[in-house]
């Protein structure tokens, strides 16, 4: 893959959060890497470790408990695992933004939404002046759908929909290359979800603004992502485009989870679910950790953690199945 | 033809707030036969966990009437309640706020026996019994018989939940949004026991939900709300292949399909949900309709037959 | 490989005793109360047993040649100005704090309990009417009011209990009211509605169980209040009569001699201070303890 457009790589990231009780182990040797512009899809259930993985990025994780093991995250040329907290505060909300999945708490109750987002700016602009600071807050509400006479109102005045919209304008205000979304419409109504998905979309284009789209709904990433990554128990166990994931899936819990979906479009009797459940993360087995519910596995998926293979330039499977396809593919 | 099980009429109820009178179930008329499933479908404010609950008489209501087995329950006196909590029953969305925290999963269950005096405590074997043969019915194990609520997981803790429920051997059951807090292919897991449920012990639906998605292959006919009122209802199949009502088909419209090629005719509606509070007349809808003109703004729309079975509120048809 | 099946199903009650275990100043705290308690058993068994021999004998037996004898050998706390040993005296003085704290205490919570959850779970008027006859008496300060009630009633060991438990009573029911409040409109309150279960049975099986936190921490410190108003309503003279020992009284009586000892004040006014200290941090521990549990 070409690296010039290569915007972020992470290799081989492992995060555990070390309790009295227990390790969790949250992520097990995350490679992942995002093209400057794309819509990267993270899909999983609860638990897998999405969360995680995007709080990684930004060095967000209450350390203790979280520690980072082993791994690199390579941003604009650097290991931002080795950059000081100074360094990563200039880049968050700078270079790298969050969206948060929660509208309702994640807004300052006590600030007008034009200075939550002015907050922003001048914290990444700080020789720009008042006025130019109100211009370019007014003209993030305009972009995300809030008319500019809003801009004084408090969050509690707005509606789900609506808070979800400052956010963004609060997380795109200073022109970030990436935007990590953390299941930003869960909490929205599916009307107002559709509203949102769109308005991020088309601003994320103009902007040239590269997303990694946290979600558990297959749905939501089949219609705004260009790439999927699937989360199971803190590894990716399978990556590629579009087509690859949906025309052509080939981990067995990826099929598992296109089939477990009842769909609009088809006509389904009865749901085919993945029997059992993820495995708990302190107590994860040794091998493949999908391995206790495949209804293909052998003995050598549950004593060895199976290697990602490449399917094609563009698809990756950890799953020894996938070995077969490599060699015919 | 039989009797439905249950008969719905002009059901109302609101609440009295500061800002003034919030009509949450504003006039909803249906019926539901034995063994059928009715879905619910709307987003939030539309009414349809008031609907549920005021259909159970959890909520009082505050005009219509509602049949069951023929007989009107909305003029019933306690007693007469508590008894028919034998026969309608309800699940409840969240499995982390619908148990009890300091109870196990065998005191939970065993409560339903005991307050509806189907065992008391002197039999103790008898209630055992029954306990793990429901618990066995749900699908869990009965290692997990003494474990309380914070020790398992949400798929459990739902199953617990409808075991709950089944223990009164009841005939009707309101299912609030059953699996709308669980895990995608937890979802699936806990849709298919409660297909198996209605088809070993006949049970009546009324599946609430906002997913119209998870709605369509359980439901034989599906009534959409908004803002307190019924919009369309009509058979499943037919309301997925020729929506009429606009909200409706924006609904349908907004659902991500997890299918690439699929080609979304996008209804994008303007603006937000208002809330339901001293309504004006005409229609709710009017506000982010595409196609809303001077008679959608006179006075309220009625349900209207288009086809048989298919009902729809709009001046558009 | 363990499955989360297989995870060690702990109770509730054992995850919070973990979590206190884990907090030593809470523990000593305990300790020292449950020291206290064994002295306090003790010495009840110790009267039964000799017949009040010993009580007789070393506790309230005067020596008026040897007063305010400071600590010595035989007398590891002293004399007070009767010649009366305060080491015994400081012993014999434990179950008159710490029992009369709790039982007046207990008897607050019976009665705030039963307040608050009827105002908090009903509401409207009962709770108005409940709420607003408690606001009266938490406008009176309690130690007035504890030293009205027995100035009406007299100075017996049983009204001095009830004007301590009166005084409680609004923090408990406020507390409670609480609780219910928040409890109340939780889903598994509907659920049990659904299943048909009376108020009562929702109020003492399901509410009260798990408001159980906060009461739990309140009445520790509470305990340690009334232990407090005890020791101040017998300084007073409005409590314990001499000579039965209790050190409230004790410090009252020493008022008069500080100069010629200073173990006759020291030592009761620690005696004092270092229960009231056990139950305070046994009290934050214990908040700190089930908080956790609150959030999972």
């Amino acid at each position: 893959m070409s690296t010039v457009d290569e915007l972020i790589r992470i290799e081989n990231l492992t995060v555990h959060y070390e309790t009295d009780d227990a390790v969790v182990h949250a992520l097990n040797d995350i490679s992942l890497s995002m093209k400057k512009g794309e819509t990267l899809g993270l899909v999983g259930e609860t638990g897998a470790g999405k969360t995680t993985l995007a709080r990684s990025i930004l060095r967000l994780i209450p350390s203790p408990p979280g520690i980072i093991k082993s791994g690199r995250i390579f941003f604009e040329g650097k290991d931002m695992l080795t950059l000081s907290e100074a360094q990563m505060r200039s880049i968050r909300g700078n270079s790298i933004s969050m969206i948060f999945q929660d509208p309702m708490t994640s807004l300052n109750p006590v600030m007008s939404v034009g200075d939550q987002i002015m907050e922003v700016v001048e914290a990444h602009n700080k020789a720009l002046g008042k006025e130019e600071m109100e211009k370019q807050a007014l003209s993030m509400l305009e972009m995300v759908g809030i008319p500019a006479s809003r801009s004084h109102e408090y969050p509690h005045q707005f509606s789900g929909g609506m808070k979800q919209r400052v956010i963004i304008a609060i997380a795109l205000a200073c022109n970030p290359i990436l935007l990590i979304a953390d299941e930003p419409t869960t909490a929205l109504d599916v009307t107002i979800q559709a509203q949102v998905l769109d308005m991020i979309t088309a601003l994320k284009n103009r902007l040239n603004t590269a997303m990694l789209l946290i979600t558990h709904d297959l749905g939501v990433v089949a219609q705004n992502c260009d790439r999927v990554a699937i989360m199971y128990a803190g590894q990716i166990i399978e990556l590629g485009t579009l087509s690859d994931i949906f025309k052509r899936p080939t981990h067995p819990y990826t099929k598992g989870l296109l089939g477990s979906i009842p769909s609009l479009n088809k006509e389904v009797k009865r749901l085919s679910p993945i029997k059992g459940m993820m495995p708990d993360p302190t107590d994860l087995p040794p091998g493949c950790k999908f391995a206790p519910r495949c209804q293909y596995a052998s003995e050598v998926c549950k004593q060895d953690v199976p290697p990602s293979y490449q399917v094609s330039t563009t698809h990756q499977v950890r799953c020894i199945l996938a070995r077969e396809e490599v060699h015919n593919g | 033809m039989a009797e439905p099980l249950l008969k719905v009429e002009h059901l109302k109820k609101y609440f009295h707030t500061n800002q003034g009178t919030l009509h949450a179930v504003d006039d909803v008329s249906f019926t539901l036969n034995k063994g059928e499933t009715l879905g619910v479908v709307g987003e939030s404010g539309c009414g349809k966990t008031t609907l549920g609950r005021t259909i159970l008489r959890l909520h009082e209501p505050t005009d219509g009437k509602v049949f069951f087995e023929g007989r009107e329950i909305t003029s019933m006196g306690k007693q007469e309640v508590k008894a028919l909590r034998r026969d309608m029953q309800i699940i409840f969305q969240d499995p982390f706020a619908s148990l009890n925290p300091r109870m196990t999963i065998s005191e939970t269950i065993g409560e339903s026996l005991l307050i509806q005096k189907i065992y008391t405590r002197k039999q103790g074997a008898q209630l055992k019994k029954r306990v793990l043969e429901l618990i066995d019915f749900v699908g869990l194990s009965p290692r997990l018989v003494n474990s309380y609520p914070h020790e398992l997981d949400g798929g459990r803790r739902q199953r617990i939940g409808i075991a709950r429920t089944l223990a009164l051997d009841p005939k009707f059951i309101v299912c609030d949004e059953p699996v709308s807090a669980l895990d995608v292919s937890i979802q699936a897991q806990i849709l298919n026991l409660m297909q198996d449920l209605q088809d070993e012990f006949g049970l009546t639906y009324l599946f609430i939900t906002h997913d119209l998605s998870v709605v369509k292959h359980l439901s034989n006919t599906i009534v959409v709300m908004y803002l307190g009122q019924i919009v369309e209802h009509a058979p499943s199949s037919l309301l997925f292949e020729k929506p009429l009502h606009p909200y409706t088909q924006a609904l349908l419209s907004a659902i991500p399909v997890p299918d690439p090629d699929y080609a979304v005719n996008r209804v994008l509606l303007q603006g937000e949900l208002t809330s339901p509070v001293d309504p004006v007349p005409g229609c709710r809808f009017a506000k982010r309709c595409p196609y809303v003109s001077d008679a959608c703004r006179k006075a309220d729309i009625p349900l209207k037959e288009v086809q048989p079975g298919h009902f729809v509120a709009c001046t558009l048809v | 490989m363990k499955t989360a099946d297989a995870k060690k199903q702990r109770t509730l009650s054992a995850e919070t005793w973990r979590r206190f275990k884990k907090n030593k100043l809470a523990l000593s705290g305990m300790i020292v109360l449950l020291a206290l308690v064994l002295i306090a058993l003790s010495t009840i068994v110790i009267d039964l047993v000799t017949d009040n021999a010993i009580y007789n004998n070393k506790v309230i037996k005067q020596n008026l040649r040897l007063r305010l004898q400071g600590p010595s050998k035989d007398h590891i706390f002293g004399l007070d100005e009767f010649g009366r040993d305060i080491f015994m005296r400081m012993i014999w003085a434990v179950r008159y704090s710490l029992f009369m704290g709790t039982i007046a205490i207990a008897l607050s919570t019976i009665v705030g309990v039963i307040l608050g959850s009827i105002a908090g779970y009903y509401g409207k008027v009962t709770d108005n009417i409940i709420m607003r006859f408690m606001d009266v008496l938490l406008a009176i300060p309690s130690m007035l009011l504890a030293t009205a009630i027995v100035a009406a009633l007299g100075t017996s060991l049983t009204n001095v209990l009830i004007a301590i438990a009166i005084s409680y009573v609004p923090t408990f029911a406020r507390t409670v009211r609480a609780s219910v409040l928040t409890i109340k409109d939780q889903e598994f309150i509907e659920a049990a509605r659904a299943i048909g279960a009376s108020d009562l049975r929702i109020i003492f099986k399901y509410i009260l169980p798990n408001s159980m936190a906060p009461l739990i921490v309140q009445a520790t410190l509470g305990v340690a209040g009334a232990i407090l108003s005890i020791a101040g309503l017998s300084f007073l003279g409005l409590g314990i009569q001499p000579p039965t020992p209790e050190w409230g009284s004790m410090l009252s009586s020493a008022r008069s001699y500080i100069r010629e000892g200073w173990h006759i004040t020291v030592i009761p006014g620690l005696g004092i201070m270092i229960t009231i200290l056990a139950l305070n941090v046994m009290g934050d521990g214990l908040r700190d303890a089930l908080d956790p549990r609150l959030k999972n």
